[in-house]
């Protein structure tokens, strides 16, 4: 476990005042549990991942792996500690001019292991990352999955309690990340890890996080459980996992729905025509979106009620929802402009 | 070195050629050898200075990386000729001499020195960003991330420096002769071009073309063996 506690980071700019780049960042992450951390480029992805992985001392606050404050350590003694962080890096970071068995015994031979034991220890890793084949590779040989595979071993060579990921799937292709990622959340379960994933990529988020943690400003502004956040039609983040885009509607003096479903609530498939049925309306589909996450399946849609009868009250309205298991915010306008942030997969527009 | 006694103003008898051209294409060899091993040992040490206390490196100092840069700076301000001619009391304080191979190897090291210690500083640079990081994360001391990891990644481009260098050197030796060093340079002025000996003069050019050629040769070789 990984639990990195009121940690900020400045730095001092060349005219004598003090930049802060993270502010009182708090998270935790269990055992055999991963936390993606997203946000926008300068929010200060690099730097928490730099003080995660004890390339920078933090300015104040504390990171603890298994109760014990390792942040600001130095020399033999941090050298020790920092065993218990693996890092991998984006695809590059392999020494080229040696092969495969010998990047992944880098540490061990830093650590002055017999050699063995070295030997051993590399052989069970090759394996776990599935690529025994290739012990005697150099980098150039191998293909950029391959070689973020041996990334991963060697992250793992000294039995790290935490991983951190930096960007490791950035620069891969779908097929090649998905496979990674599979062996990111095998790794996870076999070796209890804490995992902890920078990423900017949110098809990788919704794949493999357990809970998502929003950096924006040096600040972290929302984090949970992945299904919390989707689930929730308030959460900025849920709204970057399950995005929408929308259209207007030809008529803005229509009542409008966003509604927003998911897995924990069992919602019938034909919750469209049932509600049509139940409000005695003619729906008016403006924007939907169905997204994956950790495969299950949430959705957000926005709906025109155009209503043949009475128009129903708020609370009516509200009841019929809650009835299918639907969450819905009401409006007379397109409640959200049309989102563009992110690239999603099995997009259904209107 | 042994001199054949010949006439002023004639030519060397092509067959009496190699006894002066070997010893002294060996002094050279000499020469060159010595300053090579202290110019790839103290500017390898410099270079590696230069890159780790620069913003990139282990341990950032920005003063002593700007003290350091400028004492390799004035080190590679001065012409060969003028440097060697500057420092002869120091020549002649370190090694009680101010001619032959001992006298000759102080400013060589002096000049070869500063120019190592960039090539090696360039070569440092070149390497990916991370190469550093991955070290750190790996546990890695001081130590163990410069010979295991900066050097060891760097080894074709130093590789490749030490050619260019050795070329300069061999370059300087003949410049050196001028003072009286020994070796092909001497050979070249003192018979060549002070005695219009032609057959020396022509010897030691096609001697030094075709060493610089085999050097070049073989430093190509082992850049080509050791990239990856």
């Amino acid at each position: 476990m990984i639990e990195i506690k009121n940690l900020c980071k400045s730095y001092p700019l060349p005219d004598g005042s003090i930049a802060p780049v993270l502010r009182d960042i708090n998270l935790t992450v269990a055992d055999q549990s991963i936390t993606a951390i997203v946000g926008p480029s300068g929010a200060g992805k690099s730097t928490l991942s730099k003080c995660i992985s004890l390339l920078e001392a933090p300015t104040s606050g504390s990171i603890l792996v298994n109760g014990k404050d390792i942040s600001r350590l130095s020399g033999a003694a941090l050298r020790h500690e920092r065993r218990a962080i693996g890092t991998i890096f984006q695809s590059s970071a392999l020494l080229h001019r040696k092969t495969a068995a010998q990047n992944i015994a880098l540490p061990l031979e830093f650590l002055r292991v017999v050699h063995s034991d070295i030997d051993r220890r590399v052989r069970e890793l090759l394996e776990a990352v599935g690529l025994t084949d290739k012990a005697h590779f150099y980098p150039a040989q191998l293909s950029g999955g391959q070689q973020q595979r041996i990334g991963i071993a060697r992250a793992l060579a000294l039995h790290p309690k935490v991983l951190l990921s930096d960007e490791a799937t950035s620069g891969l292709d779908p097929q090649v990340t998905e496979s990674i990622l599979g062996l990111l959340k095998h790794l996870r379960d076999e070796f209890h890890l804490s995992i902890i994933l920078i990423t900017h990529e949110m098809d990788v988020v919704r794949a493999i996080a357990d809970d998502v943690a929003a950096i924006s400003g040096g600040v972290l502004v929302e984090q949970g459980r992945i299904q919390d956040l989707v689930a929730n039609p308030d959460s900025a983040l849920g709204r970057q996992l399950v995005p929408l885009k929308t259209v207007e509607p030809t008529q803005p003096h229509h009542t409008t729905a966003e509604i927003t479903y998911g897995a924990d609530g069992v919602v019938p498939e034909d919750w469209l025509s049932t509600l049509a049925e139940q409000l005695n309306a003619r729906l008016k589909l403006l924007g939907a979106n169905i997204e994956r996450v950790r495969g299950k399946l949430h959705g957000r849609a926005l709906l025109a009620l155009d209503f043949k009868g009475v128009h129903p009250d708020a609370g009516t309205l509200h009841t019929v929802f809650h009835s299918l298991g639907l969450k819905a915010s009401l409006g007379t306008a397109p409640l959200v402009p049309a989102h563009d942030v992110l690239l999603t997969k099995e997009k259904v527009y209107a | 070195m042994s001199t054949v006694s010949s006439p002023l103003g004639s030519d060397t008898p092509w067959t009496e050629v190699h006894k002066l051209l070997l010893p002294a294409y060996w002094e050279t060899l000499v020469m060159v050898i010595i300053v090579m091993t202290m110019v790839v040992l103290i500017g390898g040490a410099i270079g590696v200075l230069l890159f780790n206390t620069s913003n990139r490196g282990l341990f950032a100092h920005k003063r002593f990386n700007q003290i350091l840069s400028w004492f390799v700076n004035m080190g590679r301000s001065l012409p060969f000729l003028v440097l060697m001619a500057a420092i002869i009391p120091f020549t002649k304080y370190i090694t009680g001499t101010t001619i032959g191979i001992k006298a000759a190897v102080v400013p060589m090291v002096i000049a070869g020195v500063p120019f190592f210690a960039r090539l090696v500083e360039n070569a440092l640079r070149d390497l990916p960003r991370e190469v550093n990081a991955v070290g750190l994360v790996s546990c890695g001391s001081i130590w163990q991330i410069i010979v295991h990891v900066q050097l060891s990644e760097a080894l074709s481009s130093i590789i490749a420096g030490i050619t260019l260098n050795t070329i300069s050197m061999i370059e300087y030796s003949a410049i050196a002769g001028t003072i009286g060093a020994g070796g092909i340079g001497y050979l070249a002025v003192v018979y060549g071009y002070q005695r219009f000996d032609h057959n020396i003069m022509i010897s030691t050019i096609i001697i030094l073309i075709v060493t610089i050629q085999m050097v070049q040769w073989i430093g190509d070789r082992l850049v080509r063996l050791t990239a990856r």
